[in-house]
């Protein structure tokens, strides 16, 4: 499915923890909050493009992927115009102090947010191996034939990893706002993370999409550190772009 | 043909003699902004409506046209005809090297690499200092233009020319062999496969030609403005216009663009300057997708449902 | 004579699922030729593999003597190998006569005659201006067949023309593919309507797992006791 309004869901996300924060819940637990609205939102727009785009039949692929990128634009103007350009910023306790280790002090928000992800991702692993529902969801992008033979409706499964992947951006954006300050242009940013280290992991791999998220943070920091924070934005879109050329299936495809 | 050539000249005629009509150069200057999207809509429908391959990034296509014309002017004083023919040439090349990477694989690999290689370039200008860097650099005009009222005026012939040029080069293909091809590509690309077509060369030819229309409706963009700088240029208004004028129009016809880019640029033209340009690009994308969903035949659509008689 | 294709030692693995297995077999010019096997034993990967949309791991592939293995399937196409598809693939935005122009420009005559020729020969000239998406189940199947026979191949592939039709039209696509072959038009009939497969094919090869577990004449085949296996599973 041409998702690439992802990235913006996401800054949506950051944004609506940012909204909550301003009425003082910590921003995290903004961020737990805020999945089932996402999930429902995500059921709703999967519905929305199924009945007025897959179900039609020909010619979905063109007018899904334009449909995601105006939808992926409304959002970006639309926060645009209610936050204006600016960064904008939460607080809360564990921001702006950091924890010692010896020489290292490492900021304790990136310590929050590197836990809070480690363990999404976990549990997103552990519903994909573990479940019927999860299995089904890897089952569906290969082969939606013997899901079907299988007694599980493809549309109702993509449905679910639709909300599924929605209400994710919740939580993340959550961690984005943590990390650091937030822009609405940043989605352009995270489409070419988004996607550098979902193609460069290999598509519907797990591990390959953590060890493509190391490689592309580490990446983004050395040419951060010695190439000047003006080329940054060209590294996940530079990664994107070789692995496309040379290898298409990831890292470790076949 | 020959009511197309004679149209295309008639439309070249009534470009040149707008000056004993109209007086206010406010009127070359926006009416150079909807000769210019006409050129984009219209490259982009060659790819993206005829064979199905949507490109995200037509900012860079439109801004390599720019930066070659302005870093050749630079070098060598290259005049403007010879500049449109360079920054054509390299972003043609720069279509068929995207093309040549991932019009191979389905087509969002395509689409992401189109952004990809917006936002790549768009890093690459933004550090290179000769043509201004991100602080831009301010372009001179040449003092006369022989013939033309201001050089705004000859700006706007030479978008006219490029203009019909283009939709000339739409229609051309539409019409022909190679149009059926790239609309079996677009329906299933298998069968086409099957059917004889070489699906990989007419796509990069699409690609390459699509890209260098609009690097040369970026060549001139430098002197329109007298300035350049890698924002503007490399804006994403230019990339969901492209994309959204020809949906909006209609994809399966030459004049769909052409209708979508003089509406959609217009109502921009009056937008931006009285409301705000915030606005104008939110009017653009929920067009966009109020089109896609609700007429996804564009106004071309609507009009046949209309007056089913008329045939395509 | 040399055989019109020889496939030899054909393998096709997706992922450490072995599809074809060392599978080898000639197809004479001017045969009707029968393709058996349950499902998921490899049949369309096969044709896919010879028609060029799938590129086969190992073995060879020879179309007229020449080898194919390595072509672009439009390529494949254009030297006189063309297929329908088992699910129709129709050009929906195209009527159905700009349906057979794609491969008459590309792969054919180019003649606009010989469109509306095959049309009638099918039994679709009432529809020659009909949007390809309009059409009914068994004129979508001969939509394929005629697409496939406007690149003026000289081996047709049938896949599966005749699944989901009814008797009556059965035996008019049957009709039809007696007619192609008396026209010289080699035929490959990949099919799961076995009475059809049996009438029409001089002879017939049944596939298992990826390999072939046997081949001979209609009759030896429905008798042979690694066929009946295969499909009821005994």
């Amino acid at each position: 499915m041409p998702q690439v309004a992802h990235p913006a869901f996401l800054v949506m996300g950051a944004y609506a923890t940012y909204v909550l924060a301003g009425y003082g819940v910590d921003p995290l637990l903004a961020g737990l909050l805020l999945m089932p609205v996402f999930f429902v939102f995500g059921l709703g727009v999967y519905q929305f493009y199924y009945s007025t785009f897959e179900g039609r039949g020909s010619d979905q692929g063109l007018r899904g992927i334009a449909f995601f990128f105006g939808v992926a634009f409304i959002v970006q103007v639309g926060l645009i115009l209610v936050f204006g350009v600016d960064q904008q910023l939460v607080d809360a306790s564990y921001i702006g102090t950091s924890v010692e280790f010896g020489e290292m002090r490492i900021p304790k928000r990136m310590l929050v947010a590197f836990g809070v992800a480690l363990a999404l991702t976990s549990a997103l692993a552990l519903y994909f191996s573990r479940t019927f529902t999860g299995r089904a969801i890897r089952a569906v992008a290969q082969d939606e034939g013997a899901l079907r033979l299988m007694g599980a409706d493809p549309v109702r499964i993509k449905r679910w990893a639709f909300g599924i992947a929605t209400a994710t951006c919740a939580l993340a954006g959550a961690l984005l706002i943590i990390v650091g300050p937030v822009d609405p242009n940043v989605d352009r940013l995270y489409i070419g993370r988004t996607f550098c280290v979902v193609v460069l992991g290999g598509l519907g791999s797990m591990s390959g999409t953590l060890v493509a998220g190391l490689i592309l943070g580490i990446a983004e920091s050395v040419v951060l550190t010695t190439a000047g924070t003006a080329w940054a934005p060209a590294v996940a879109f530079g990664i994107l772009l070789v692995v496309l050329g040379v290898r298409p299936a990831g890292l470790f495809g076949r | 043909m020959k009511r197309f050539l004679i149209g295309a000249l008639a439309v070249l005629a009534l470009a040149a003699s707008m000056p004993l009509i109209f007086h206010n150069e406010y009127f070359f200057f926006a009416g150079y902004v909807v000769l210019q999207f006409i050129v984009l809509a219209t490259a982009w429908n060659i790819l993206g409506g005829y064979a199905g391959y949507v490109n995200f990034g037509s900012g860079a296509f439109f801004a390599v046209g720019a930066y070659t014309a302005v870093a050749l002017y630079k070098a060598f004083a290259l005049p403007l005809g010879l500049q449109i023919l360079a920054g054509a040439a390299a972003s043609g090349l720069l279509g068929f090297g995207v093309g040549m990477l991932t019009l191979r694989l389905r087509g969002i690999f395509f689409s992401i690499a189109t952004i990809a290689v917006a936002i790549v370039l768009e890093t690459v200008v933004l550090n290179w200092h000769y043509v201004g860097g991100a602080k831009g650099l301010p372009i001179m005009r040449p003092v006369e233009t022989p013939f033309f009222a201001s050089h705004t005026v000859w700006l706007f012939f030479v978008m006219a020319a490029l203009a019909v040029l283009a939709v000339g080069a739409a229609r051309y293909i539409e019409t022909s062999w190679i149009g059926r091809g790239l609309r079996a590509i677009r329906d299933n690309e298998v069968a086409a496969e099957c059917s004889g077509v070489p699906t990989l060369k007419l796509k990069l030819g699409a690609a390459t030609l699509s890209g260098a229309l609009m690097g040369a409706a970026g060549a001139p963009y430098a002197q329109y403005l007298s300035f350049i700088e890698p924002a503007s240029t490399f804006s994403l208004n230019y990339a969901v216009n492209a994309l959204a004028m020809p949906i909006i129009g209609g994809m399966g016809h030459w004049i769909g663009p052409v209708i979508g880019a003089v509406l959609l640029g217009s109502v921009q033209q009056i937008v931006t300057v009285t409301i705000s340009s915030e606005i104008n690009v939110l009017v653009v994308g929920v067009m966009l997708v109020v089109f896609v969903v609700a007429a996804p035949e564009g106004i071309l659509g609507l009009f046949r449902k209309l007056f089913p008689s008329r045939k395509s | 004579m040399t055989p019109l294709l020889q496939v030899k030692d054909v393998s096709k693995n997706f992922g450490g699922f072995m599809a074809l297995d060392g599978v080898s077999v000639d197809i004479a010019q001017g045969e009707r030729f029968g393709l058996i096997g349950p499902n998921g034993s490899g049949k369309t990967t096969l044709i896919n593999c010879v028609s060029g949309v799938l590129a086969n791991d190992s073995g060879s592939i020879r179309f007229d003597g020449r080898e194919i293995s390595g072509l672009p399937a439009y390529q494949r196409t254009r030297r006189g190998i063309a297929r329908s598809f088992q699910i129709p693939r129709p050009f929906a935005s195209m009527s159905v006569l700009e349906n057979l122009l794609v491969p008459l420009e590309y792969a054919g005559t180019g003649k606009l005659d010989e469109a509306h020729e095959i049309l009638k020969q099918m039994g679709l000239a009432d529809k020659a201006a009909t949007q390809s998406n309009r059409l009914s189940q068994v004129e979508l199947r001969k939509l394929e067949l005629a697409r496939a026979m406007a690149a003026r191949p000289r081996l047709l592939i049938s896949d599966e023309a005749m699944a989901g039709l009814s008797s009556n039209e059965i035996s008019e696509v049957l009709e039809i593919l007696f007619k192609l072959n008396a026209a010289g038009i080699t035929i490959v009939m990949i099919e799961h309507i076995m009475q059809a497969v049996m009438k029409f094919s001089q002879r017939v090869i049944c596939l298992d797992a990826g390999r072939i577990i046997c081949e001979g004449t209609p009759a030896a085949i429905v008798a042979h006791p690694e066929v009946q296996r295969a499909y009821l599973g005994a």
